[in-house]
């Protein structure tokens, strides 16, 4: 267990240098230079400006400098903006877009298991029907299409809710209800799947006949065998959230750190570009690593006194 | 002689028919593929979704030619028309005709997402029927590999390599969108293809071939590959919704194809612009079409996936 747990650590660092230096290489290699949209300017400013950055030292050097700094946490100075660093634009928008992001996976993991359950126990009746049209619409409709047409029916049109912005749990609702239901989609397809299987399984019938109450053989041994392959996918959920927050705080002009991301790709800020990307990264991959750890908590196969994997 | 008494005459009659029938397989014996069509005809969700996709594959071949309009074709006395009889699809801001536009950007979407799905198709059985086939070291090496590139966040670097690859304001051309779409997306099929690589070439086919004086790429080849071509197609089919799903959520941020070409990505971004001022149709009829498409080619690998399952066999 220690062992394995130790060896995925290793990997995820390996995985977030990779990006670092992906990143560094991919930013480092765009044509032209970074102060071009700034018009004519004189070569004494223009030298200043390289200096500043950094950018007239040899490739090598800038690296090991870039490295150093994200050791201690630095993302350095911001290309565009002449007020903030890159530090500060992603303590800004992080919690705004953490959020966000929570709030719609806690919507996707309390209804997305419960409608696939809810579909496996009814099979092929209403109930059963009814969550896997919710969990095709929820898979065909991209969340930047369900967030427009939210914003055009619940809040343009019936005027319940505000239609964009940022400060009260209103303006939370639409946008985590938007993001959530992609993943939500997904989780209640495989937990039907998986819960049907399980449901055949063996030690359901066993427990049965044992005498232990509908239930109890439910939840105790159908859900958490069944959940297993949900989990698994968690990863990938967090991954598509983070992306979707992109999209979702377009529409919605919420100030997040997704906003961020894409303005800097629009301003061609190159060193808010990489920050953002390698905290993302960095996200991510401690997500991953929490999600691993999760499985080998939940899954009753794996004891957590032996020596795992 | 004794023996010779113990057998009678009337044991040894002639057969009739009826006996020899009785040998006979009355059945045509099905075979593999077109049991599978024959399961997948039964699946009327994924029988639709195979439908929509050939009349999609059809339209976005044809569509741009039916109703006369070119896809750039600006006309400032007509814009913002609503669908009518003339443009069926309406038109933009720019009095593009929208009916020929969306054909054409579903044109973009499909190739997109056919390409993307054919690169990881190729790099990733080639990667993981290597890496299946070989030592075990070159096997746990090669897949530490995969598996870091795996956990790259995948959008990222699509991103990132769409700002690299293209100049201010020229978007992202298709050979960079499929390139960086094809960086971290074969892997999943890699690893797919590697764990049926590891069971079948324990298989009694494969060592008969080998046996027979096979290399390992011939038997990878000719014997594995064919074998495991179910999964593999599943696969495929579900990476086609993801990639076109990428591309347009790429061109909704403004990242992907510019105009005046199209993608359904861009022309719902495009659209957003009109939904405030009453012109929801710009926006909601290429939202539509990228919703069947993905609901489409999502429902088809499901179907396909029960239909080679073996275990849902009747």
């Amino acid at each position: 267990m220690k062992k394995y747990l130790l060896k995925r650590l290793g990997m995820s660092l390996v995985t977030l240098w990779a990006v670092v230096t992906i990143t560094f290489i991919l930013m480092h290699s765009v044509p032209g230079n970074p102060f071009a949209q700034e018009g004519k300017m004189p070569k004494a400013v223009y030298d200043n400006l390289q200096a500043k950055y950094g950018l007239d030292k040899p490739y090598t050097e800038q690296y090991a400098i870039y490295l150093k700094n994200l050791l201690k946490g630095d993302f350095g100075d911001s290309m565009k903006s002449r007020v903030e660093t890159v530090n500060d634009m992603i303590e800004r928008g992080f919690p705004v877009s953490a959020r966000l992001g929570l709030q719609a996976l806690v919507i996707a993991l309390c209804f997305g298991p419960a409608l696939g359950a809810l579909a496996a126990l009814y099979q092929n009746k209403i109930p059963d029907y009814i969550s896997m049209i919710i969990a095709i619409i929820g898979i065909s409709v991209p969340s930047f299409i369900m967030g427009t047409i939210l914003i055009q029916f619940l809040a343009r049109n019936v005027g319940w809710l505000p239609i964009a912005g940022w400060g009260t749990w209103q303006h939370t609702l639409l946008p985590s209800f938007a993001m959530a239901l992609m993943p939500m989609a997904t989780m209640a397809r495989l937990m039907r799947s998986s819960m049907l299987e399980v449901l055949g399984q063996d030690y359901i019938k066993t427990a049965k006949s044992k005498g232990i109450t509908k239930p109890a053989v439910i939840l105790k041994h159908a859900v958490r065998n069944a959940i297993l392959p949900v989990i698994s996918i968690l990863g990938t959920t967090i991954s598509n959230l983070i992306v979707g927050s992109f999209v979702i705080e377009k529409i919605f002009g919420i100030p997040g750190l997704g906003r961020f991301f894409v303005q800097s790709i629009y301003n061609r800020d190159y060193t808010l570009i990489m920050g953002t990307t390698i905290f993302y990264a960095a996200i991510l991959i401690i997500m991953l690593l929490l999600v691993d750890i999760a499985y080998m908590l939940i899954d009753p196969r794996i004891k957590l006194t032996k020596e795992g994997r | 002689m004794k023996a010779d008494s113990q057998f009678s005459k009337e044991m040894f009659q002639k057969a009739t028919q009826e006996d020899r029938n009785a040998e006979k397989i009355r059945r045509p014996s099905i075979k593999y593929w077109p049991d599978v069509w024959r399961r997948l005809k039964q699946n009327k969700l994924a029988m639709t979704g195979l439908i929509i996709i050939v009349l999609m594959g059809i339209m976005s071949v044809i569509g741009i030619y039916i109703n006369g309009f070119d896809y750039r074709q600006q006309d400032y006395s007509l814009i913002n028309i609503h669908p009518n009889s003339i443009h069926w699809f309406g038109t933009d801001d720019l009095g593009r005709d929208l009916f020929t536009r969306t054909w054409f950007g579903a044109r973009y979407s499909l190739l997109i997402g056919i390409l993307a799905a054919a690169i990881d198709f190729l790099i990733g059985v080639l990667y993981g029927g290597i890496a299946g086939m070989a030592t075990r070291k070159v096997d746990a090496i090669m897949m530490r590999i995969a598996e870091v590139i795996y956990s790259i966040p995948y959008m990222l670097i699509v991103i990132l390599l769409s700002v690299v690859f293209s100049t201010q304001g020229s978007g992202t051309s298709l050979f960079v969108l499929i390139l960086a779409m094809s960086l971290t997306g074969w892997v999943p099929m890699a690893i797919l293809v590697r764990g049926q690589v590891l069971q079948l070439k324990e298989s009694e086919y494969s060592l008969a071939s080998e046996s027979l004086g096979a290399t390992k790429g011939w038997i990878l080849l000719k014997h594995i590959i064919p074998n495991t071509l179910g999964p593999i197609l599943v696969n495929v089919t579900l990476t086609i919704p993801r990639a076109i799903f990428a591309e347009a959520t790429l061109s909704f941020l403004g990242l992907g194809i510019q105009p005046p070409k199209a993608s359904l990505g861009s022309l719902a971004n495009e659209g957003l612009a009109g939904l405030p001022v009453g012109n929801a149709y710009q926006v909601l009829i290429p939202a539509l079409f990228i919703s069947l498409i993905m609901f489409a080619f999502n429902v088809l690998g499901d179907g396909l996936r029960d239909a080679l399952d073996p275990r849902l066999r009747k």
